[in-house]
């Protein structure tokens, strides 16, 4: 379908669901759970960025009254080699061994022993009695000691993947990738211009406020109950049944509300130890991690390294493109290398192209997917180029990206042909935009950039019960990280055409919903949507079964309008509508209760586009950069509820600007994080940033019944370039490594 | 671990003085809870001084202004008279993180937290600031650049505490200003700062100049180079580039995740320029 | 390690707890006393989410030592609606969207509240500064604003 349609629901801006207890400090967070005879889990964490374990001993903490459990490595079985589903990606062992250490310790921060005890403060003191012996290695700690011939391993049995000839030796870079088409020699032959650049970019923390919190009691039976925060308490219930070698029965998971994830709460890290420990101490046991561990031990974003050469005609044809792109993994492999490949191009026509990745072990964090994991780093650099091959052919950004831009029918770089797609809608929005028409402030500069994520699809499910007096309730189990609850009740009201009021949405845990993969993706709206809707249909198609009977006609003598059964046109014109609550009054003469239900695995999510330009200003004597105004322009198919698609999109447009102006992982020279902390982890303030002006473009996904795109993860992917091309608008230099921070950028302007 | 809210200073004292094993000053806090919850110190005893009277007042008189240790941010903000005379020193206490650190954060605090760069430090070391000590031996006076010895060291000793500073009365066509820079707009610790106060003659000439700088060596420096390159000027430019010439000379700060050598020497000059001006202005001085 | 006996009021209401002299203010006030509505999301006074009240004055609950709570006034989250319903600013928050995950929403709605009570009209740079303390990670802030904003002009008519 996914033509024109009024619509009565969809498109308006109601509360959400669970706004009043959120405003009120009622939600339930990770943390905000404590049970009866609860115990308090801490981790033990190593001081070395790379050492094997010598030895530990667990005896005197085990012997210190008030501790009911130590575990270890050795406590732990033997995960088997497998891919963990979803988002959250990566091996099982890796995984495994990223959440307890066996016989190395690959970053600092990297967990090798855990316990229970009565109170926080024995468990810190228990964790002090624990002896390790290190044997201390050197770490590796960046792509260009890593990729070296002779560097020193990371994993000693990491051979690297889909290489033309099986690995012969063990190297740090974990696998590769080729993407190509045509002939990129020839291509630059073509070219007038050419542009060249080599980028870099430190790792970076998706910096959600709320740290990772899980409580987990075990009983005797072995029945274990986790309450986590988590973007897909399924995931994490697959992911911790396999490192225990439990079957999924035994484990329940409760998602917790949610405090902000961005891809980093897709993966376990506490759930399987306190599992562990619950299983020991037979009893409950709460685990949060400080925000030090947060910074240090979870799953940060991949720090890269980009080549670009980009070759154009005087018009701006592009003819041929080459990208370079190597990723940090941290300690295991896992680096968004695919992704990020195949988005570097994605939205131009190229018919020349090669697109090398490189997926490389360092001993820092298991990095862990950061909104369109992979596409900021990529994008920044092809953005950039971009940029510099405006100014070198003196054509305007958007119209230089007008001229290459992919549309309905073409091929994407990364293979299908798109079908409809609002990329050129957005350039031309741009182009129109009052924001774009205005002069450039003085003393700043204008950088513009595209985004790009292909988004997901994926597995949900969801059920649909009518309740005895026609209310509706849905049970569906995607994590609720940004108002989705209230997005499926709009689609749900559209679909069943009932008052929005009337729709009450569970989040529900893993006993109570069907299977639904991980929040993440930008699939929950599109994916778990498309569930709520076809459960919805379904129970459309019993309530005309229940009228039809209560009217004694054939089924296909009754419609569905307005939340009402009525009769099909022309026949049976006396009868009144049956509405949901008079339904219900005789569903048990008619067949007992109702509940609709519909399990998916939802295709063709349709990839999300933006533009976004913005005027940074920068002083000349300090290098400081501020944005002065931002325009986030993006194509969400159809927006459910446009207010949580604006905050998408300003969200987003926080977090890249964040990335790009001042957030790093420093590291010294042993490995060790500097800037644990939201001190010195410099996250955007209220004060940092202007008003971030939106545009909801609207080409309606063939695949989705009315025609929704993902949107949480593009918004991300633009601003990193639109910073950097601002700042060389305005000092008149490029700096090509992020972040422009006042050293970086001052230290750019004295050079010219 | 003990409490103690004693209600005299010199029991206060008393009890630091006596103490057995880690004995800390809990004023407003946001620095020493961070310490504790990091570990860097772990206290035995805890001597929280806000319940001393004298610790709680802003006290103006012919001599300037006595304003308490326990004092927070919020409060010295809201003393009109005191931003009047002193809107540097003010300002830079006011800049202490955010508005909820600002309800706890005191002067005193920043300065016996003794970082380099301390935000209110500069402006009150250019501002000609004594601190008021009580300790077992009874009272004296401090200049507040005298306090800080080193990053995290004092000068105070065993049982001494700061029960308040003393901010001399503000001198007839005088001015102060400071500016720190940071690469957010809130919440950071200066990379680099600078604390300027100046005394103008009739004619608008600079007659005194304080000249102090933050961040840029282990205990903030008060420049009296840079004093010296614009007593007798009307900052036109050749006193203002000799007034960075002479900041940038003396600082002798460190390469950390914060800035380097290079960047936070650049930017002292910078700043001292920029507050100067400001300075200037505030003391009725017209460019 | 000996535990130390303090009075103190949450949201008008008497309340006693024991503590250790280290434990702070957001520990026992989630922990000891079920008040989980104050978020902890650092607990070294940069991010915002376990603003409270003190005595009128706005502070992160993580840099207050729960003993110093002795004969004051808490005010948290839940001490902001009122037996007539939520509190404009709540209102505000929902109707304009000006939360996505929902953490720093306690902490925010109290800054709020602190700015409100202080400056009952605040241009958008006075607002931008006062919640620098509070991090939100979802929004980019823009709804937040204009939610504070809309609050502060529905709370001027009711004045």
């Amino acid at each position: 379908m996914a033509e024109a349609t009024e619509f009565k629901a969809i498109g308006t801006r109601p509360v959400r669901p669970d706004g009043v207890d959120k405003v009120t400090g009622r939600a339930q967070f990770g943390a905000d759970l404590n049970l009866p005879n609860m115990l308090y889990g801490k981790v033990l964490r190593s001081p070395h960025a790379h050492a094997r374990i010598r030895r530990i001993d667990l005896d005197a903490a085990r012997a210190m009254p008030g501790v009911h459990a130590v575990v270890s490595g050795a406590d732990f079985p033997g995960a088997q080699h497998g891919e963990i589903g979803g988002e959250g990606g990566g091996d099982v062992a890796d995984v495994a061994k990223n959440v307890m250490a066996r016989d190395k310790v690959l970053y600092h921060g990297h967990p090798l022993a855990a316990v229970a005890a009565t109170s926080q403060a024995i468990a810190e003191a228990a964790l002090a009695a624990i002896e390790v012996e290190y044997e201390v290695l050197t770490p590796v700690l960046d792509l260009e000691a890593a990729m070296a011939p002779d560097a020193v391993l990371v994993n000693e049995n990491c051979f690297t993947k889909n290489l033309p000839e099986p690995a012969e030796k063990p190297s740090n870079i974990a696998s590769v990738m080729t993407l190509a088409r045509g002939n990129v020699d020839e291509g630059f032959e073509l070219a007038d211009v050419i542009v060249e650049g080599e980028y870099r970019i430190p790792m970076a923390h998706q910096g959600y406020i709320e740290p990772h919190a899980c409580t987990a009691t075990v009983n005797e039976s072995g029945q274990a109950t986790v309450w986590t925060c988590t973007q897909g308490h399924f995931a994490l219930r697959t992911q911790t049944a396999n490192i225990l070698d439990m079957s999924v029965a035994d484990l329940k998971f409760i998602a917790s509300e949610i405090g902000g994830g961005f891809g980093g709460k897709t993966v376990v890290y506490l759930e399987p130890v306190a599992v562990m420990l619950s299983t020991q101490a037979r009893r409950p046991v709460k685990m949060v991690m400080s925000r030090e561990e947060v910074f240090r031990a979870s799953g940060p974003a991949a720090g890269s390294c980009a080549k670009i050469r980009v070759g154009a005609k005087k018009d701006g044809t592009i003819t041929a493109a080459t990208a370079w792109l190597a990723y940090e993994a941290g300690a295991f492999e896992g680096a968004p290398m695919g992704p990020g490949a195949m988005c570097v191009f994605a939205p131009y026509d190229l018919e020349n192209f090669r697109v090398e990745g490189f997926d490389v072990l360092v001993n820092k964090p298991k990095v862990a997917a950061y909104r369109a994991p992979g596409a900021p780093q990529s994008m920044h650099a092809m953005e950039s180029a971009l940029d510099d091959l405006a100014r070198e052919l003196n054509m305007d950004p958007i119209d230089l990206r007008l001229k290459n831009a992919v549309a309905e029918g073409s091929q994407a770089a990364y293979g299908p042909k798109f079908p409809a797609i609002g990329f050129r809608e957005c350039l031309e929005a741009a182009k129109a935009h009052p924001n774009y028409q205005k002069p450039v402030p003085e003393g700043a500069g204008r950088g513009v950039a595209a985004g790009f994520w292909f988004n997901a699809g994926m597995e949900s499910s969801a059920e649909v019960h009518i309740n005895e007096d026609g209310t509706v309730q849905i049970i569906e189990g995607s994590p609720d990280i940004g108002g989705s609850r209230a997005s499926m009740a709009l689609m749900a009201a559209e679909t069943l055409g009932v008052p929005y009021e009337k729709i009450r949405v569970l989040v529900g845990d893993t006993e109570a919903s069907g299977f639904n993969n991980v929040t993440g993706g930008s699939r929950t709206t599109f994916a778990t949507g498309m569930a709520v809707i076809q459960a919805c249909e379904d129970i459309i198609a019993q309530c005309k079964d229940r009228a039809a009977k209560t009217w004694g006609v054939d089924a296909d003598q009754v419609e569905w309008e307005d939340g009402q059964a009525i009769p099909a046109p022309g026949v049976n014109a006396e009868l009144k509508p049956l509405t949901l609550a008079e339904i219900m009054k005789t569903a048990a003469r008619t067949g007992g209760p109702i509940l609709g239900r519909a399990a998916l695995n939802a295709r063709g999510p349709g990839a999300g586009f933006s533009v976004n330009f913005g005027d940074l200003k920068v002083d000349r004597e300090t290098g400081k950069v501020d944005v002065l105004s931002f325009t986030a322009i993006q194509d969400a198919g159809k927006a459910i509820h446009p207010a949580y698609v604006e905050g998408q999109m300003q969200g987003g447009a926080v977090q890249g600007l964040g990335w790009a102006l001042n957030e790093e992982y420093i590291f010294d020279g042993n490995g060790v994080l500097e800037n644990p902390g939201f001190l010195d982890y410099r996250i955007p303030v209220a004060s940092d940033m202007p008003m971030i002006d939106t545009q909801i473009i609207e080409v309606p996904n063939p695949s989705h019944p009315f025609g929704v795109r993902g949107v949480g993860e593009t918004p991300i992917v633009a601003p990193l370039a639109v910073a950097a091309n601002a700042v060389r608008d305005a000092i008149g230099r490029r700096v090509h490594d992020l972040p422009l921070s006042p050293p970086n950028v001052l230290a750019a302007i004295e050079e010219g | 671990m003990r409490y103690e809210a004693p209600s005299s200073s010199k029991e206060a004292a008393k009890l630091l003085a006596s103490a057995k094993g880690k004995a800390v000053v809990l004023a407003g806090g946001t620095d020493l809870l961070v310490r504790m919850k990091s570990g860097a110190v772990e206290p035995d005893l805890i001597v929280d001084i806000k319940r001393i009277g004298a610790t709680q007042e802003i006290k103006k008189s012919g001599n300037g202004f006595k304003i308490g240790a326990g004092v927070s941010g919020a409060r010295l903000g809201k003393h009109r008279a005191l931003k009047k005379a002193w809107p540097g020193v003010v300002e830079a206490t006011n800049l202490i993180g955010s508005d909820q650190i600002q309800g706890r954060c005191t002067m005193a605090g920043n300065l016996c937290n003794a970082s380099p760069a301390a935000d209110s430090v500069p402006a009150m070391v250019a501002a000609n600031a004594k601190a008021n000590v009580v300790g077992p031996g009874g009272r004296r006076t401090v200049a507040v650049e005298k306090i800080p010895t080193g990053p995290g060291k004092t000068s105070l000793k065993k049982g001494e505490i700061i029960e308040s500073i003393t901010l001399p009365a503000k001198a007839p066509r005088s001015g102060d200003a400071y500016l720190r820079f940071i690469p957010r707009t809130e919440m950071d610790i200066a990379v680099v700062s600078a604390g300027v106060n100046l005394t103008l003659d009739s004619k608008g000439v600079v007659k005194k100049a304080r000249v102090a700088l933050g961040a840029v060596a282990p205990t903030v420096l008060l420049v009296e180079d840079a004093a010296k390159a614009i007593v007798g000027t009307k900052l036109d430019d050749d006193a203002l580039a000799a007034l960075a010439a002479a900041c940038e000379a003396a600082c002798r700060p460190i390469d950390d995740m914060r800035g380097t050598i290079e960047f936070r020497t650049e930017v002292a000059g910078v700043l001292a320029r920029r507050a100067a001006l400001t300075a200037y202005e505030r003391a009725g001085g017209k460019k | 390690m000996s535990k130390v006996h303090v009075t103190t009021r949450v949201n008008g209401d008497p309340v006693e707890f024991l503590c250790t002299p280290e434990q702070t203010l957001v520990d026992v006030l989630r922990d000891t006393l079920d008040r989980t509505g104050t978020k902890e999301g650092c607990s070294t006074g940069d991010c915002g989410a376990c603003s409270v009240l003190l005595n009128g004055r706005l502070v992160c609950a993580c840099l207050v030592l729960a003993v110093e709570s002795e004969g004051a006034e808490v005010t948290t989250i839940e001490g902001i609606a009122t037996e007539e319903g939520l509190h404009p600013i709540q209102e505000k928050f929902l109707e304009h969207a000006a939360l996505q995950c929902g953490i720093c929403t306690p902490g925010f709605i109290v800054a709020t509240k602190a700015l409100l009570d202080k400056h009952p009209e605040p241009d958008e740079e006075t607002i931008r500064y006062w919640l620098a303390g509070n991090l939100c990670r979802c929004t980019g802030y823009d709804k937040i604003i204009r939610a504070v904003q809309d609050a502060a002009t529905t709370l001027a008519h009711e004045a």
